[in-house]
């Protein structure tokens, strides 16, 4: 067996690394949206594309969501593979008439005959110190959209392997990048990056037997942190990674709090409408006689994203998982 | 002394001198819709094209009142005629070749059945028995489009992407007046503009978005002047001439093909029925007005040049008649019959791959089928 090198990388770094792998390997990728091109993305992640492949693969496109996501609709029906890029979350609201009203449907409008094979890359959520409309969590609008396929990855190995199948899947992806965890470092093979677990796949992060943390994209680390903090007080947290909302993976959820017999769902987006009162009613369908507690959820705050100097007290941290997982201690009439 | 000369020698620096992208005079559309039929021009037009086009028009005729009545039959959920838009809807079809592309909006049917696809798929999303009734590469049209300016952008990137792999394939879209008001007519125009894309953006001016007149729509002078903003022609034609239609049409078709980049055509025409058969027209405009589009009628516009040319007799005009009476008895027979439905179609084309969440729901669905098929069972 050999040995291979594993080197920290960013999962931008993972992300570049997918989107020139896709472009080498299948001439009809395209990249397109806002500064994708010489500027390499506000983040950085189509860096050097341009360069590689040209402006006619790696597009800057006019000002306009809509028109991005809406021209990615033509580009794909004439067997192209468009690979979208929205500059922030809520910048990516203007195409959404496009995404819910063409691309999730426009293979059920036609039978099959005409699938659109498009990628819709949406940096998300919050904990960068962005101003107002650059933090958003908007996965419930998406989940909620029959047609689409909506991952988000938690590790660079995930950045590059989910990216890789987002763009191959002959489905629309809504691909969101945990926009704080960009610059998180990871060990990585860069010479041979690999996919890994399938698009649809959740993966237990860390395996435990007193309680199931669900959870994906930017709360994962913070589930992996609140686990080891939980160490302490006598809990042995395991962490599930949904990795893909849709299809969302029942089976290793379910397995998973059927061993625990207790579940909290992390995310930052709001409760209220938001995931985790769809993941905790399947929990809940699936598991009922293993729970020993009702399934709680920890997620943001039901209101617009707040202002960057009281984010912290909005997002889900280690202490408010660490008092959901204290109240999983319920007892009947409690 | 003013302030200025107190404080001696302010001058501002002259900024760099600035030039206008293009000279916009090409892009102006004329003052007048252009007309051809009745007019010195129509010398120019080649008599079998205005044969062909006398014919599809009165076929476009009697499809348009075929497709109202089945509505009234309860055969069809709803219909948006093209009566009296009928030049438009068969010359946007005949300019195309085999591999350019047509997107429609739902009143665009008749576009869709010139361009060679079956009657009684053309009418499935109207029916109600699914979405999209044909395959949109079978003959290059996109699906019938219901939210409003939104298969433009579609037009834009396929004819965008067209021209990367090399083909010259053009796409022309089709939008009401209504709809250019909306937020994709704009991006769309300005995408294919930058990308001088291979477009013809088709807008039939039809005097009304269901109830509110062009007045109340928008302040410019014409809607092919919206093209000079983007960098491309407009141009503005007579939309119940099909001569004209299929003249200004065919020159933006060709100046798409040979890289001359997208062209906005305006057709002035108007909408003679009500907006569909749930509308109600009278209470928007009256029925004087309606008359005198009537007197500016297509078919007439046709029959007047044909006639005076000596290229039409009593018998031609019957042979089109019959043609047209033929192809609506054959559309009422196959209307009439039950669309056979298949409730498995629900789950099968949500994602290449069912999810584990719709394997279940068919299960579900299965179950509730198979307790119908056997009432003797009862509740279960
Ligand atoms: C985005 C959107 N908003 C509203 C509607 C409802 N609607 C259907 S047709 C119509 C009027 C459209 O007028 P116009 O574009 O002039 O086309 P016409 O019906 O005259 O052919 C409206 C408002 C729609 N289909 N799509």
């Amino acid at each position: 067996m050999t040995t291979v090198a594993l080197k920290p990388a960013t999962m931008a770094q993972a992300l570049t690394r997918a989107l020139r792998d896709a472009m080498a390997a299948d001439p009809s990728v395209h990249v397109l949206g806002e500064d994708v091109g010489t500027l390499g993305g506000v983040f950085r992640v189509t860096d050097g594309l341009a360069k590689e492949f040209g402006e006619d693969r790696c597009t800057d496109t006019p000002l306009a969501e809509a028109g991005i996501l809406g021209t990615a609709v033509g580009m794909a029906m004439y067997g192209l593979r468009p690979v979208v890029e929205m500059q922030f979350d809520a910048f990516a609201y203007p195409a959404f008439e496009q995404l819910i009203s063409h691309v999730a449907r426009m293979r059920n409008r036609t039978r099959g005959r005409m699938p659109l094979p498009i990628t819709v890359r949406v940096p998300y959520g919050g904990g960068i110190g962005g101003v107002e409309h650059h933090s958003d969590s908007s996965e419930a609008y998406y989940i909620a959209t029959p047609g689409l396929h909506v991952v988000t990855p938690a590790t660079v190995a995930d950045a590059y392997g989910l990216l890789r199948d987002a763009i191959a899947s002959d489905d629309p992806v809504v691909f969101l990048e945990p926009k704080r965890l960009y610059w998180s470092k990871d060990t990585w093979n860069p010479e041979d990056p690999q996919t890994v677990d399938p698009i649809g796949r959740a993966v237990v992060r860390r395996p435990g037997r007193s309680a199931t943390l669900i959870t994906y994209g930017p709360s994962v680390p913070v589930c992996l942190e609140a686990a080891e903090a939980a160490r302490a007080e006598g809990w042995d947290l395991e962490v599930v990674d949904l990795r893909s909302l849709v299809p969302f993976d029942d089976e290793t959820v379910a397995a998973s709090v059927r061993r625990t017999g207790r579940a909290v769902v992390v995310h930052e987006s709001g409760s209220f409408g938001g995931p985790g009162g769809e993941i905790a009613a399947r929990v809940t369908e699936r598991c009922f006689h293993h729970l020993e507690a009702p399934v709680l959820r920890v997620a943001g705050f039901d209101i617009p994203y707040p202002p960057p100097m009281l984010e912290r007290h909005h997002l889900p941290g280690v202490d408010r998982i660490l008092d959901a997982v204290a109240r999983l201690q319920w007892e009947a009439g409690n | 002394m003013t302030v200025m000369e107190q404080r001696g020698a302010y001058r501002p620096t002259p900024p760099p001198a600035w030039q206008p992208r293009t000279d916009p005079a090409p892009l102006l559309p004329d003052a007048e819709p252009r007309r051809v039929l009745g007019t010195e021009a129509a010398a120019q037009t080649d008599p079998e094209l205005l044969r062909r086009l006398y014919a599809q028009v009165v076929l476009g005729r009697r499809y348009n009142a075929q497709a109202t009545a089945l509505t009234k039959q309860g055969r069809l959920a709803v219909y948006p005629s093209s009566t009296g838009q009928e030049a438009c809807e068969v010359a946007a079809a005949l300019v195309l070749e085999e591999r350019d592309w047509l997107f429609p909006s739902y009143r665009d049917t008749l576009a869709v059945v010139a361009r060679g696809v079956d009657p009684v798929e053309a009418l499935t999303l109207l029916r109600g028995d699914w979405h999209t009734g044909y395959d949109p590469y079978e003959h290059r049209v996109a699906p019938l489009c219901t939210p409003l300016a939104t298969q433009l952008p579609h037009a834009v990137g396929l004819a965008h992407a067209a021209r990367l792999k090399g083909d010259d394939v053009v796409a022309l879209a089709m939008v009401g007046d209504g709809g250019t008001s909306e937020g994709d007519f704009h991006e769309a125009l300005n995408f294919a503009a930058v990308w001088q894309a291979p477009v013809v953006f088709f807008v039939q001016n039809n005097g009304f978005a269901i109830s509110v007149p062009l007045a109340k729509q928008t302040a410019a002078p014409s809607l092919a002047h919206k093209a000079v903003g983007y960098g491309m022609p407009g141009r503005l034609v007579d939309g119940n001439d099909a001569a004209a239609v299929h003249e200004v049409l065919s020159e933006a078709v060709r100046r798409a093909r040979e890289g001359g980049g997208p062209t906005l055509v305006e057709a002035v025409t108007y909408r003679i029925e009500a907006h569909t058969n749930a509308d109600d027209a009278t209470r928007y405009r009256g029925e004087s007005e309606v008359e005198t589009w009537r007197e500016h009628d297509p078919i007439l516009l046709l029959e007047r040049e044909l006639t005076a040319r000596g290229l039409l007799d009593e018998q031609a005009k019957e042979a089109a008649r019959e043609a047209a009476e033929t192809m609506a008895a054959d559309l009422r027979a196959r209307m009439n019959q039950d669309p056979a439905l298949d409730p498995a179609d629900l789950f099968a084309h949500v994602y290449a791959e069912e999810t584990p969440h719709l394997r279940e729901q068919r299960a579900l669905l299965r179950a509730e089928l198979d307790a119908e098929a056997e009432p003797e069972g009862g509740h279960r």
